[in-house]
């Protein structure tokens, strides 16, 4: 071979190969070792899994496409644990599938709002957010007043998070659909939104 | 982290720099067959590629990130659980509790570490605690009378109180109190502010429609009403529900002035904090109402909460 890089300049697939293995090189270092620690593995002293509702209601921030506009993810900068509370720790996340930490922040960080306004609140500021904060520019959701769960689907959904390890009990998903049934989608977001951030005691 | 793993990471990482040197070298070695300076063969429009070495600026420049590559990984904590020379980390990650957070914290600074974070925090508290510490020692009453206290007050009010109190402090519609004037649900001496903003309030309202009935609810709604003087009172009706307020008078008193050790509302004056409308007041008896303050010791400390006290205290004292 006269020209050994003319045989990758002219051969695309070859150079695709190639690109991915260079790349898995920095996937072996940056990655791999993560997933075999302990301090990105071991929950939080506090942590306890979802309940049924809360479970929902995270479906319905998934649903409604809250992670475009809000992490949960407070860095460990000082302008932001002032405003938000202690940074976010690898133990508060191992539950999370998929975790929607988000990287887009055109609203406030959601890592820590649990406790931070009253159910009231936020039953308000969701129907139409300029009702309490007249300069905001995030949109209304009044439909999830309206839409009530049934439950259907809530002990399954229990269920393949089981299977990726939280630990919910027989008895939990047993409940599962008695928990929700007849409860607004207001109501479940409410509850999810409640408990983010609050297991780091 | 294990050994194996800061052993796995050292290898790939020194590996691939150590490569891409040897990469570099051969690069600069002429592999294509023709002369330096001579024709590659291809032609397009008179535009000709010549075999030309790498430019030398940019193969120093490729040397210069070598070797700036080993300086950071020597200084830094690159490779594994190797924790670098200058012993520099971003924050304490391996926290599992508030705690262990704070403990970390002080073990770091014991054991000579360079915690970015801390140091953020170190630099602030050296600045702003002695500001706050001096505040800390002046009562709420008084302090609410210097105008650089406010100041800070104010911003601090702006970014933790104003999303349900409203930026000027006029509260909303809907069970958020203003906070501007002498009506105090709990009662507004500095340290009832203080005490408010520490541990937050909880003012429930049960329903009473098991209680009263549908019927019962429209009296006492037009009484409640006719103790402020409102119009479209059916004297009637406030008549019967007179009779009836003994179950109100329990938390709201017989005189129905409230009570500020429950949070009980005083229904005699012009502030409705759920509305005055007829529809509003049979709307609370109806379904009950529970106003939430949440608590703000965790968010903003002792020292912060009494700054915030005295801002609030001055908006009602003009």
């Amino acid at each position: 071979m006269k020209n050994p890089h003319e045989l990758i300049e002219k051969n695309v697939g070859l150079l695709t190969v190639l690109i991915l293995v260079a790349i898995s090189f920095g996937a072996m270092v940056q990655i791999t070792p993560l997933m075999f620690q302990q301090q990105t593995m071991e929950p939080v002293e506090g942590l306890r899994p979802y309940t049924a509702l809360e479970l929902e209601g995270r479906d319905i921030y998934i649903r409604e496409g809250c992670v475009g506009c809000h992490s949960q993810m407070i860095r460990p900068f000082r302008a932001e644990t002032e405003r938000y509370g202690h940074y976010s720790v690898a133990g508060e996340s191992v539950w999370e599938h998929p975790f929607l930490w988000g990287s887009k922040r055109t609203g406030p960080d959601l890592a820590r709002v649990g406790g931070r306004y009253s159910d009231e609140w936020h039953r308000v500021h969701l129907i139409n957010p300029r009702n309490v904060v007249p300069e905001s520019n995030m949109p209304g959701f009044p439909w999830l007043e309206e839409n009530t769960l049934s439950g259907e689907l809530t002990g399954k959904k229990m269920e393949v998070f089981r299977g990726f390890g939280v630990p919910y009990t027989d008895e939990d998903i047993a409940g599962a659909q008695a928990a929700v049934s007849g409860k607004t989608e207001m109501e479940a977001l409410i509850a999810y939104l409640q408990s983010l951030g609050t297991h780091l005691k | 982290m294990s050994m194996f793993w800061t052993i796995w990471i050292s290898v790939i990482t020194l590996g691939l720099i150590i490569g891409c040197y040897f990469l570099l070298r051969w690069c600069l070695s002429n592999q294509t067959g023709v002369e330096e300076g001579e024709s590659m063969g291809h032609e397009f429009d008179g535009i000709i590629e010549l075999n030309n070495q790498l430019p030398r600026w940019w193969t120093i420049m490729f040397y210069i990130t070598i070797v700036w590559g080993f300086i950071y990984l020597a200084l830094y904590p690159g490779l594994g659980a190797y924790e670098g020379l200058w012993k520099w980390r971003s924050s304490n990650q391996n926290v599992q509790s508030l705690e262990e957070s704070a403990q970390a914290r002080e073990q770091a600074s014991a054991n000579g570490y360079l915690v970015e974070y801390d140091r953020e925090l170190d630099f602030a508290a050296e600045q702003f605690d002695p500001i706050f510490e001096a505040y800390a020692q002046i009562p709420v009453e008084e302090l609410a009378k210097d105008p650089e206290a406010n100041k800070v007050g104010k911003r601090l009010f702006l970014q933790n109180c104003s999303q349900c109190h409203g930026s000027d402090a006029r509260g909303q519609n809907g069970g958020f109190p203003n906070l501007t004037d002498d009506d105090w649900l709990y009662g507004g001496s500095g340290a009832k502010i203080v005490e408010t903003l520490t541990l937050g309030r909880s003012g429930l309202m049960p329903a009473q429609l098991p209680a009263l009935g549908e019927q019962g609810i429209q009296e006492v709604a037009n009484y409640v009403r006719s103790l402020s003087g409102l119009p479209d009172v059916d004297a009637e009706l406030a008549e019967a529900g007179k009779a009836r307020f003994m179950v109100c008078a329990a938390c709201h008193g017989m005189d129905a002035k409230g009570n500020q050790m429950l949070g009980a509302p005083n229904l005699t004056d012009t502030t409705w904090l759920y509305g005055g409308s007829h529809r509003a007041v049979v709307e609370t008896l109806t379904y009950g109402r529970n106003g939430v303050m949440p608590s703000f010791k965790k968010t903003l400390g002792d020292d912060k909460i009494h700054v915030v006290a005295a801002y609030v205290y001055s908006l009602s004292d003009e």
